[in-house]
């Protein structure tokens, strides 16, 4: 059995909006293992993104313990961590976020700016990134020139350029016509098939869901597990 | 170097918003820069006015003559190691509005005694052999278009001839250079016994410039010095050059702060503008700042990216403005020289323009900094 690159023990999160709690996640528990597909699913409110954002070192947990490439997200500083994610992990957003400014090769650039590695090197890791989603000949456009799904690509190069031990989307297909969210789907699924990569995916979409080896459902703050691929 | 593309595209993000900032800091410091030279001008005697160089008037009020005779009796007291006199003439070359310092003097021992007043020695033994004979500053020369050998005709005001022509007469002998740029290139001289000749011996001079021997004994020397002439028709009161003219200048006004007053107001201004224009763009792209949060970048290096970028705009704007203010001063000089006889930004006030940019910029990126550094990923995301 492989190693588990995650693991979450007892953890809570608690919001509290003035006089209002709001228990997010109560006492949850998950492991997920070197190599998996794991597609995350619930209704919103559920804190599905809640959990993603724990397991990216985005936030932290009100108790409990989440383990995550061997390190303890929860006791981390807030500079460990943006260290930390800059080496172990990459973001896939709903929306995209690329930075408008900047052309796709230097979005996916961005997080290899945080390295020690030459603007030579930089610039192979970016031309083999956008080679793997196939976007090597709109390296130079600007995301306003990009179509939605070509956004989606670039997302994905920007947060493949690093070579993480883990990619996190949130609703990667969440902005997508069915045709394109298929593409894209493809895309995450042979970067776990071929490069043995994790992927822990948040999605309303059963479809999506589909394409992951393992499915978990988010309710009340609790995972129970539906199905496997 | 590595994260410049990026600053450099964030600001241009707004093109119109960062061109109009741009400019209205490029006007800010090509304001500074024209302030400082015409500080610098007012300051100039101030800043050249050798502290071994002491000046002797009358107690009353510097246009009261004295005696010829106090020379001989300054020039004996203890530590005085040389003295001499000027004049100041106060006549009309062509029309009122044509001022200019005009002053007689004893050439040689003037030249002695400010040796920052460079004359070729030919033209000094022209001057010396020529009792008409007057030496002009090279702006002088060139904002009349004076050549050596011309023949000025001075109107006086009040040192009238007791015969002959009204007017004096003078030949240009020489045309002076300062021994640095701080030096007045404005002036006229001419010699003494032309103006005693002219309006009669009349035995007295306008005042006496003393140098002397050991700069640290100044008080000393000074006090000696109008202690002989206490209790006389007409006392002395005797001070180092430097003093004296500062009090000259703040006669006028504290020139100093009121300019520096101005430059402080614009400069405030010019913050609450840059300011807005930074805060303006970190409000635009929170989300943004929280991607760059969430690939790797710590609170510090975003931080570090906001204050560099409005670094960068301050200094740009800044070097702009200042390069365009040297670039303009000289242009300026002619229409000014009548008022500043030293009209020019000095490199200390470039500098201090430079690290004013510097300033500005962390000062207007300071607040957008510090709420960037501040942001929650998960908070800054949610916003689109």
């Amino acid at each position: 059995m492989a190693e588990a690159v995650v693991q979450v023990r007892d953890v809570h999160k608690v919001y509290e909006r003035g006089a209002e709690r709001v228990d997010v996640l109560q006492g949850l528990d998950l492991d997920v293992e070197e190599g998996e597909f794991l597609a995350l699913m619930g209704p919103s409110g559920s804190g599905k993104t809640t959990l993603l954002n724990l397991l990216g070192g985005l936030d932290k947990p009100t108790s409990g313990r989440v383990v995550v490439a061997g390190q303890d997200l929860s006791r981390a500083s807030r500079r460990d961590l943006a260290r930390w994610r800059a080496r172990h992990v990459g973001f896939v957003f709903q929306f995209y976020n690329l930075l408008p400014v900047l052309t796709a090769d230097r979005n996916v650039e961005l997080p290899l700016l945080l390295t020690g590695l030459s603007r030579a090197k930089r610039k192979k890791h970016v031309a083999t990134a956008l080679e793997l989603v196939g976007l090597t000949d709109r390296a130079d456009h600007y995301p306003r020139e990009l179509s939605g799904g070509q956004e989606q690509r670039v997302g994905i190069a920007r947060a493949l350029a690093n070579d993480p031990t883990l990619l996190l989307c949130d609703e990667p297909t969440g902005d997508l016509d069915r045709e394109t969210a298929g593409g894209i789907l493809d895309l995450l699924a042979a970067l776990n098939e071929r490069f043995t990569k994790t992927v822990i995916m948040v999605t309303h979409d059963p479809l999506a869901a589909e394409r992951a080896r393992r499915v978990l459902h988010l309710d009340k703050g609790a995972l129970v597990e539906a199905a496997s691929a | 170097m590595r994260f410049f593309h990026l600053l450099w595209r964030n600001l241009f993000r707004r093109k119109v918003r960062t061109l109009f900032t741009f400019l209205s800091i490029v006007v800010a410091f090509f304001l500074f820069g024209i302030l400082m030279a015409i500080r610098h001008g007012f300051d100039y005697g101030v800043q050249i006015a050798g502290e071994s160089r002491l000046l002797t008037i009358h107690k009353i009020s510097i246009i009261q003559l004295l005696p010829i005779r106090y020379q001989s009796q300054i020039g004996s007291t203890p530590g005085v190691a040389n003295v001499t006199h000027a004049t100041w003439f106060g006549g009309v070359y062509q029309d009122p509005k044509n001022f200019f310092a005009q002053l007689a003097v004893e050439p040689e021992k003037y030249l002695e005694i400010y040796p920052d007043y460079v004359l070729s020695p030919e033209a000094e033994a022209r001057w010396l052999a020529t009792r008409t004979g007057a030496v002009a500053g090279r702006k002088l020369a060139q904002r009349f278009a004076w050549q050596v050998g011309d023949r000025i005709p001075i109107q006086p005001t009040f040192w009238r001839p007791t015969e002959g022509r009204d007017t004096y007469e003078f030949e240009l002998v020489g045309i002076y250079e300062g021994s640095t740029p701080d030096v007045d290139e404005t002036s006229f001289f001419f010699r003494q016994d032309y103006l005693m000749e002219r309006v009669g011996d009349i035995g007295q001079v306008g005042w006496y410039v003393v140098e002397m021997e050991d700069p640290s004994r100044a008080d000393e020397v000074a006090q000696a010095i109008d202690a002989q002439f206490a209790n006389s028709p007409a006392e002395t009161k005797t001070t180092t050059e430097r003093a004296f003219l500062r009090d000259f200048a703040e006669q006028v006004g504290n020139t100093g702060a009121i300019l520096m007053t101005i430059v402080g107001i614009v400069f405030f201004v010019i913050l609450l503008i840059a300011g807005n224009t930074m805060a303006q763009s970190v409000r635009e792209r929170t989300s943004e700042l929280g991607v760059l949060k969430t690939v790797g970048f710590t609170d510090r290096a975003v931080l570090g990216l906001v204050l560099a970028e409005a670094v960068l705009l301050a200094v740009a704007g800044g070097v702009v403005g200042l390069v365009l203010a040297v670039v303009v001063i000289p242009g300026l000089e002619p229409l000014l020289v009548a008022f500043l006889p030293v009209f020019y930004a000095p490199p200390a006030a470039l500098a201090a323009g430079l690290g004013l940019a510097v300033l500005l910029g962390l000062a207007s990126g300071g607040l957008p900094a510090w709420f960037a550094r501040r942001l929650q990923i998960t908070e800054a995301l949610r916003r689109r």
